[in-house]
């Protein structure tokens, strides 16, 4: 399993204090009328790490993502993202604080109206107005990262499954954000193409630093994330003997019932004996 | 099906209507504030106005022609058939040119701005133009917005013209009148307060199929059925909006343009 060749190679660089979590959550509680869904749920992502996020169908995982992006406001509770409390911003406020996250949608949400390389560029063009040289190869170096550079003038109902999940990471991590959010990255993929991505996403961890909180359905994906590591060298990702997994900036956290039952390493998991996440693990 | 009491009923529909004010306050107000994106606005102006074109073009034609062939009828009986051209021309311009036009027009857009945007909705799109720092509103509403109230003032316009050459198709070929006639009578009664009503009208019929279809599909909800459902609803709010409010600006017109 080889990695594609060239990352956007500068790592994340942080624009708050650098000991604060990049994310805090403090008692968020949300419903959808009778349905409450979020009880109280409190957790922090501290700088550079990657947390899995579990739970069932329905158990408010990828609502956490957008409540963390500020794009849904909670009932109660407080959200800090990079050092801002989003439960108060103004939308306006809200959109310069998106500018330093990258989210990769459950469906990709590509803008089918625009070419892979307009939905690659749309934040640079956002920002700067036309597509210019630098932004060109900006497009080209994350659309690189994620093996796809020949799509570039195509529509994404021209790509597969797989191909638009890439391009949602580029499009995510072109500006280099000091967060990043996956909501089931690698859902309703095949092994190979899922593998492929949580490479990416491994790579993006270890070559960039940048902090992750990734929803996944896939166990078996967060436990390759926990034991393996991007050797940059080689440019591929290696599995890590067992005594070295504690050095990977990896933690599980696990809802059920709209609480957090556990939040913690690999190996507290595996050890843990909640009969709940015993089943769950199993 | 469930059965919703009336209270629920008259609260929802009272929400709705607060939603829609605030909605249509936003796109105004993001007027004022930048990014503003100009070419979105010419990029819609060409959706709406030039691929209006055909279809207004067409209705205005038949709408003149029937007109006068309808009025020939009546004032042959009276012996004033040279007065078709400015039966023809007082009532496409200060009516059928602004309300017809903006029905077809929302018939095509109204519903095709609800599905377009409705379709980003439920595909997570507009969360992700959102989570990319873009205000949906900015960028996808008030260009709407815009191009069709600058487009449908001219497509009214040309629907007036059109109606005329309509009308004159039948006062000549059909009635064997005079066209410099027809023109002359046509062209003559025609009054300030008439122009003026015809022009102001498509301007406020503009704001509403843009900003209803916006709003319908900016709210949909529940899948492909939500957006399909959003689409009807565009489309009949907006024709009703636009007739409903067609009485009221005539109403208000006659009255403050001192009208005899």
């Amino acid at each position: 399993m080889s990695a594609p060749t060239l990352p956007l190679d500068s790592a994340t660089v942080p624009t708050h204090d650098i000991s604060a979590p990049v994310i805090v959550f403090e008692d968020v509680k949300m419903s959808f009328g009778d349905n409450e869904v979020l009880r109280g749920v409190s957790f922090h992502l501290p700088r550079g790490e990657t947390k899995a996020v579990f739970g069932v169908a329905g158990s408010g995982k990828s609502l956490m993502l957008k409540l963390a992006l500020g794009l849904i406001r909670p009932d109660s509770g407080r959200i800090v993202a990079l050092g801002e409390d989003v439960t108060q911003m103004p939308e306006e406020r809200l959109f310069e604080l998106r500018g330093k996250i990258g989210m990769v949608f459950q469906e990709s949400a590509l803008f089918d109206s625009l070419t892979v390389r307009e939905n690659v560029a749309y934040r640079l063009m956002e920002e700067h107005g036309i597509y210019d040289e630098n932004i060109d190869r900006r497009v080209r170096e994350a659309l690189r990262f994620v093996e796809l550079e020949h799509t570039l003038d195509l529509n994404p109902s021209e790509l597969s499954g797989g191909m638009r999940r890439r391009v949602a990471i580029a499009r995510a991590i072109i500006t280099q954000p000091e967060l990043l959010l996956y909501d089931s990255p690698t859902g309703g993929l095949d092994p190979v193409t899922s593998n492929t991505i949580i490479e990416l996403i491994v790579k993006q961890r270890d070559v960039n630093k940048t902090s992750a909180l990734l929803v996944t359905h896939r166990l078996q994906d967060a436990f390759t994330m926990a034991t393996h590591q991007f050797d940059k060298q080689n440019n591929r990702m290696v599995a890590l003997p067992p005594g070295q997994h504690c050095d990977v900036p990896m933690s599980f956290l696990v809802l059920r019932d709209g609480k957090v039952i556990f939040d913690g390493d690999l190996h507290s998991l595996a050890n843990s004996e909640d009969e709940y996440i015993q089943e769950y693990i199993s | 099906m469930e059965l919703i009491s009336p209270t629920d009923l008259a609260k929802e529909k009272v929400l709705t209507v607060q939603d829609y004010v605030l909605f249509c306050f936003q796109t105004v107000a993001n007027l004022f504030r930048k990014p503003l994106y100009f070419a979105d606005m010419i990029q819609q102006a060409d959706t709406i106005g030039v691929g209006s074109l055909p279809i207004v073009v067409l209705t205005g034609f038949f709408t003149g022609a029937v007109l006068a062939l309808q009025a020939s009828n009546t004032l042959e009986r009276f012996g004033s058939i040279t007065l078709v051209g400015q039966l023809v021309s007082t009532s496409m311009v200060r009516e059928l040119g602004p309300v017809l036009t903006s029905l077809m027009v929302a018939g095509r857009n109204s519903s095709g701005m609800a599905s377009e945007l409705g379709s980003m909705v439920v595909t997570e799109q507009i969360d992700a133009m959102r989570a990319l720092g873009t205000d949906p509103m900015k960028k996808l509403v008030t260009p709407r917005m815009v191009a069709t109230v600058f487009m449908l003032f001219f497509l009214a316009i040309i629907s007036d013209l059109v109606g005329l050459v309509g009308g004159l198709a039948i006062a000549k070929l059909l009635l064997r009148l005079d066209a410099r006639q027809y023109w002359a009578n046509a062209w003559e009664t025609l009054v300030f307060q008439d122009i003026f009503m015809g022009l102001i009208k498509p301007v406020i019929f503009g704001f509403i199929i843009a900003t209803i279809g916006c709003f319908y599909g900016m709210n949909a909800r529940g899948g492909t059925q939500g957006v399909g459902r959003a689409t009807t609803q565009a489309m009949v709010a907006a024709s009703v909006l636009i007739l409903a409010m067609d009485l009221i600006v005539t109403r208000f017109l006659m009255a403050t343009l001192s009208y005899h």
